[in-house]
């Protein structure tokens, strides 16, 4: 909301403060400073001066003139100007010599089209006064010469720019921030809508109201004989631009003007295009309308509209139709001023994607009780503006209204706030506001009419929200405030006015809390280990496409395939919710590898987001006047997807640096396997691992996860055709492991283990084993065989040649054996060793070497 | 000794013994290696040493001559050995200097073999403020990031046609009737926390949200931010400003200026907007004349967050007797407070993930 310091001024007498400090005030009072434009307050020597002569001069492209201006000098100037809608004798506004005008602009006088120019002649535009640049501005006759054009036009004014929150329709208007200020200041308001307004003399137009839920009053005034060529006012149309609105003709102007003063949107229809009465009721299947920016809309039958006999003629609060649109013609107009349902109009908005000055005040509140009011001031503005004749009658239609009334102790603003306000400053705070105080509790619920803002009422809300006490007061809300529902709505009030910089600062003391959960904890350490283990974390866009599935090779039924989709997603491109933590981290390293970060290790964590079988794909919407049940509860849930929290790991280039210590390494799969099994080590769970062949893994390096029988991820080098599909670089591999599996596999508090001080016996062991046999399997047989003496088992060497034969392997094993109890005799650890073998032998066919 | 006489034995006498301290002093005092020395100490204190000898020779001295004999033998031994030692540390200190100069290496010489990785600000931001409301006695709570529109909006008072629900650029999952969006705040871990938790509640809840905003500088469709709720019998405005006070200290530093600033939440009542005092220009920007401020726009306060009351109707909804319980609640963006504690400027950084911005964030921040 822009509002102009000069219009505000109109309603309250604000002290002689600066914007700024007007605007400090309304900040502290909830209308929060946006910007603060100033007006003409750099424009100077600009004065009135009557041109005595012209002279036409020839030779160039565009006609130009050569005047001699009497600007209440000594003697007259003489002007060169591009204007031709001027003659001898008009009076203008001329800037002389060393004036500035609007933006710094400084004129002086120079010689150009032959000519001295000494000073210029004046548009609106160059003063700063709207958009009209057609021609030079002519002041009315009479205009006293020699006058400074900034005082005698109100050049000079600072417009505030305010951010008006969606609870308080109120304040989009200059009335409302005017009673905001007068409060804040102190000082006196006078109410622009507080007009005495005629008794109805007869209907005018005939109108009904046939849904009473749609709009509950609907008034309509007449004028006849209106100008259509008058045109508006000069302060008016610099109120327009400065408020952000643009210029049309009078007779919307007017309308506009009032909306921006007092927050009423009004229509103006042309007398001559209406037929019969005007009902104002729902859209009916089928119906169509064109509006005024001239789009054919499909109406919904939950549309308010306003008709006539012809059908439709406009959208109730949101655009008027095309066809009773007043135009360049008009001179009989009607004026609606109506109230309608809030929500109605969100919807309507909404529905159509037309938000419209009207219906951003509809669908936050406005004053029921102003269009009669906006409407009367509306047909005078047109009789005296307009040259039009107020026609005598009103029609108004209306729909009884209760008002709500909320019942609070005098002491509640005080019990939220966290302090002790007096009684006398609660009902002062709020009459303030326009509330009527009464004592005792008589509250009463709203009764009648349409949804006055979009907050949900009725039902058992007001029982649940009520709040008692001692010394009980009523409270009425003025019309204005119908987003004044509840007790706290009033305590709000109540303490922003008393002013929040005077709330105490308490620390509460917060019951002793349990801290972390395992799993926080765990992804913490996840994390961190992973840092420092040389990978970078990156927080990547859950979006992703089919064409993601279809580059990580994903088969056709793949469950990774199944991903959300959203109905509106910011590129077409990436309309899925990712079930795999990849192709984000591929994406982030070929960026960084682009940008020459060729040794890149890089993991996340984060969900991904896994429909369920069978759910329904629609979450219910609960009520909220009550906890929902159980079951409720549950048939949420069951629509959601599954949203597991993922850990993933991509690495490429160089793992171990090269450098002045010799060649480094490059990263393999080894890594990306490695890195699970410290992720898996945070957790004290023992990852088992085998061979798979799962997309998006190369087929022969590829390790599936597992601990004990649940598979918790994958890990290995990427399969060539991704990393093309990718554009990585070549053995580039990934990690992903499904930490919430993980996060439920992890075992209690870690047993102390016994600390044997015997002395340790060694035993190596070199195994002969064909290729394919896994290693894991090797030391799992190991292991069993060796038994409880087996303290430790490493291999530090892997052998293919010649001397093991082809198509074999040799595994040499340290083999470290020690007792709780006694030191080992040599008979004791080569049995261990030989068992040891034999399990081997037994499993995979080893045969111990030479 | 086949000569035996018991008086007259020539190495014992005074100017012999005398002579051979000399001389192995002498040669103890020549020795310039370890090795020179081992041989000095052979030739001149080894078991066939003259010294050694004449000791021998003590037992053959009538009784009353010997103590005299074994005296003098025994100084000169002792003055021997004495400088034997001395040599031996003085000589094996000169070795040791010269072979630890010739192990000297260059220590400047880099060895980043496998740099260490970092974890990103915006994760470890999260950590660093939960850690900051569990020392306070909270603990963490998490919800699902695609959810229920009920917990995004209806629960917390955002009904379907009221203007705070357009103003969220929701992310619709599905289709718009499907009852599901990726959330587009923190606040469904509220409703979440009250229908699961006992009362009282102390809870902060950082996590990722949604708006369907396009990227750039200061806008990101995927950001993160932190919820806090407290509700509990007798909980004020007093108490709200008290527990953001020390938060935003604990974030920004003893000193630090904070103002509450009326503004509207639906799901608060009443509600404020948490501003800080411009910690670059001390608020002395949005006084006209003086230098504009990059960090305030000029305005001497910066947003920090939204906070208030918990409207009573969210209790009800969670099936809370407000006529029992209060509490309030607040949401803080993690990204504005980076920017804000560590003069981030862009918002592109923190989400392409690029190794440049992160890594000097290392494992905390």
């Amino acid at each position: 909301m822009k509002v102009p310091l000069s219009w505000l001024r109109e309603y309250v007498d604000l002290p002689a403060a600066t914007a700024q400090e007007v605007a400090d005030k309304l900040t502290a009072a909830g209308l929060k400073l946006e910007s603060i434009a100033s007006h003409g307050h750099d424009v100077k020597n600009v004065v009135v001066g009557e041109v005595l002569e012209i002279e036409e001069l020839t030779g160039f492209k565009k006609p130009i003139r050569h005047c001699r201006v009497e600007v209440g000098e000594a003697t007259p100037r003489e002007i060169v100007c591009g204007a031709t809608n001027f003659v001898v004798g008009d009076r203008v506004p001329v800037v002389l010599p060393g004036g500035v005008l609007p933006g710094g602009f400084e004129v002086g006088a120079r010689k150009t089209y032959g000519r001295m120019s000494e000073g210029m002649i004046c548009s609106e535009r160059e003063l700063g006064l709207g958009d009209d640049h057609a021609g030079i501005m002519v002041l009315p006759p009479g205009t006293p010469i020699g006058a400074d054009v900034v005082e005698l036009l109100g050049l000079r004014d600072d417009v505030i720019e305010l951010e008006i929150t969606p609870d308080v329709g109120y304040a989009l208007s200059i009335r409302g921030v005017a009673r905001e200020a007068a409060t804040a200041f102190g000082v006196e308001f006078r109410d622009p809508a507080a007009v005495e307004v005629p008794a109805a003399d007869g209907p005018s137009w005939p109108a009904s109201i046939a849904d009473p839920t749609a709009c509950d009053r609907f008034v309509l005034r007449e004028v006849r004989g209106f100008d259509p060529a008058a045109r508006s006012p000069l302060w008016m149309r610099v109120r327009l631009t400065r408020a952000g609105m643009r210029p049309v003709s009078l007779a919307v102007d007017i309308t506009n003007y009032l909306m921006l003063e007092l927050g009423q949107p009004l229509h103006a229809f042309d007398r001559a295009k209406l037929t019969g009465e005007i009902v104002v009721r729902r859209a009916r299947q089928g119906e169509r309308l064109e509006t005024l920016d001239h789009v054919v809309r499909d109406l919904d039958p939950d549309d308010i509209l306003i008709t006539d006999q012809s059908g439709p003629i406009s959208m109730a609060g949101t655009m008027g139709g095309l066809e009773t649109e007043i135009s360049d013609a008009s001179t009989d107009i009607v004026i609606e001023a109506a109230h309608f349902s809030a929500t109605g109009i969100s919807r309507e908005s909404r529905r159509h994607g037309l938000v419209s000055e009207a219906s951003k005040r509809f669908e936050r509140g406005v004053d029921r009780e102003l269009p009669l009011v906006a409407s009367w001031r509306a047909v005078q503005l047109l009789a005296e503006l307009g040259g039009a004749t107020v026609q005598p009658g009103v029609t108004h239609a209306e729909v009884e209204v209760e008002p709500a009334r909320i019942a609070i102790p005098a002491g509640y603003p005080g019990r939220v706030a966290g302090v002790t306000y007096a009684k006398e400053t609660v009902v002062r705070r709020l009459e303030q506001i326009g509330c009527v105080v009464a004592g005792g509790a008589d509250p009463a619920t709203r009764q009648g009419g349409v949804d006055p803002t979009g907050v949900v009422t009725g039902g058992e809300l007001a029982a649940r929200l009520a709040v008692t006490g001692e010394d009980m007061i009523t409270v009425t809300p003025p019309s204005w405030r119908p987003d004044l529902t509840d007790p706290n709505d009033l305590a709000e009030e109540v303490i922003r006015l008393e002013g929040y910089a005077g709330l105490p600062s308490v620390l509460p003391s917060a019951p002793a809390g349990a801290g972390l959960t395992e799993g926080q904890r765990l992804r913490r350490r996840v994390g961190r280990a992973l840092a420092e283990s040389g990978h970078v974390e990156v927080l990547a866009y859950p979006f992703v496409s089919e064409d993601d599935f279809d580059r990580l090779l994903l088969p056709a039924d793949d469950a990774r395939r199944r991903a959300v989709r959203l109905a509106n997603p910011l590129s077409e491109d990436e309309p899925l919710m990712r079930t795999t933590l990849l192709p984000g981290l591929l994406k982030t390293l070929v960026r960084n590898i682009g940008r020459g970060f060729s040794d890149v290790a890089l993991f996340e964590t984060g969900a991904v987001y896994r429909p369920r079988e069978g759910a329904s794909g629609t979450a219910p919407v609960l009520g909220v006047e009550r906890r929902p049940t159980p079951e409720e509860l549950a048939s949420v849930e069951a629509a959601l997807p599954d949203q597991p929290v993922r850990v993933a790991v991509v690495l490429a280039g160089e793992f171990d640096r090269s450098g002045w210590w010799g060649a480094g390494r490059q990263a393999s799969w080894a890594d990306a396997v490695q890195a699970a099994r410290l992720v898996a080590a945070e957790a004290r769970v023992e990852l088992s691992i085998s061979a798979d062949q799962h997309e998006p893994w190369h087929p022969g390096r590829c390790a599936a996860l597992y601990v004990g029988d649940t598979l918790v991820g994958h890990a290995g080098e990427l399969h060539p055709r991704v990393i093309e599909a990718y554009g990585l670089p070549p053995r580039t591999a990934a990690m992903e492991l499904e930490l919430s599996r993980l996060e439920s596999a992890m075992p209690g508090p870690v047993e102390t283990p016994a600390v044997s001080a015997y002395p340790v016996a060694t035993q190596d062991v070199a195994l002969i084993v064909p290729d394919f046999t896994p290693v894991a399997d090797v030391e799992a047989a190991l292991r069993d065989g060796a038994g409880e003496l087996l303290e430790s088992i490493r291999l530090f060497d892997v052998y293919t040649g010649e001397q093991v034969g082809e198509g074999n392997k040799s595994l040499a094993y340290t083999l470290r054996f020690r007792a709780p109890d006694r030191t080992l005799t040599v008979e004791e650890t080569t049995a261990a060793r030989d068992t040891a073998v034999a399990m081997a032998a037994d499993r995979v066919g080893a045969q111990l070497r030479g | 000794m086949s000569d035996y006489d018991p008086v007259e034995v020539t190495p014992l006498h005074a100017d012999e013994v005398s002579r051979m301290e000399a001389d192995a002093l002498a040669a103890i005092k020549a020795a310039d290696s370890l090795d020179a020395l081992k041989q000095a100490r052979l030739a001149h204190a080894g078991d066939r040493s003259p010294i050694a000898l004449a000791n021998r020779e003590i037992g053959a001295l009538p009784p009353a001559a010997r103590a005299e004999a074994g005296k003098r033998v025994g100084t000169a031994r002792r003055t021997i050995n004495e400088a034997l030692a001395a040599r031996q540390a003085e000589l094996e200190a000169e070795r040791d200097a010269r072979v630890l100069v010739e192990e000297t290496v260059d220590v400047t010489l880099p060895w980043d073999r496998r740099p260490r990785g970092a974890r990103h600000p915006i994760t470890t931001l999260q950590e660093r403020i939960a850690d900051t409301f569990v020392a306070m006695g909270y603990e963490v709570a998490e919800g699902p990031e695609l959810e229920g529109e009920w917990f995004n909006f209806d629960a917390l008072n955002i009904a379907t046609d009221h203007p705070a629900r357009s103003e969220h650029d929701t992310f619709f999952v599905g289709s718009t009737g499907s009852g599901m969006v990726l959330r587009t705040q923190t606040s469904p871990v509220q409703i979440r926390a009250l229908l699961q938790r006992e009362l009282p509640v102390y809870v902060v809840s950082p996590g990722k949200v949604f708006r369907t905003d396009e990227l750039d500088a200061t806008h990101t469709p995927v950001f993160h931010q932190v919820e806090g709720l407290a509700v509990d019998e007798g909980l004020t405005m007093a108490h709200l400003k008290g527990t953001l006070d020390r938060f935003a200290e604990v974030m920004f530093g003893e000193g630090i200026t904070t103002r509450f600033r009326p503004n509207y939440f639906p799901f608060t009542e009443p509600s404020a907007e948490m501003d800080l005092k411009c910690f670059v220009c001390r608020g002395a920007s949005a006084v006209p004349g003086n230098p504009p401020c990059r960090t305030c726009k000029s305005e001497g306060w910066i947003e920090w967050g939204g906070c208030g009351m918990v409207n009573p109707r969210v209790l009800v909804a969670c099936g809370i007797d407000p006529a029992r319980y209060s509490g309030f609640a607040f949401g803080m963006g993690i990204e504005r407070t980076l920017m804000f504690r560590h003069n981030a400027e862009d918002m592109r950084d923190m989400v392409e993930g690029d190794v440049r911005f992160t890594l000097p964030f290392g494992m905390e921040i």
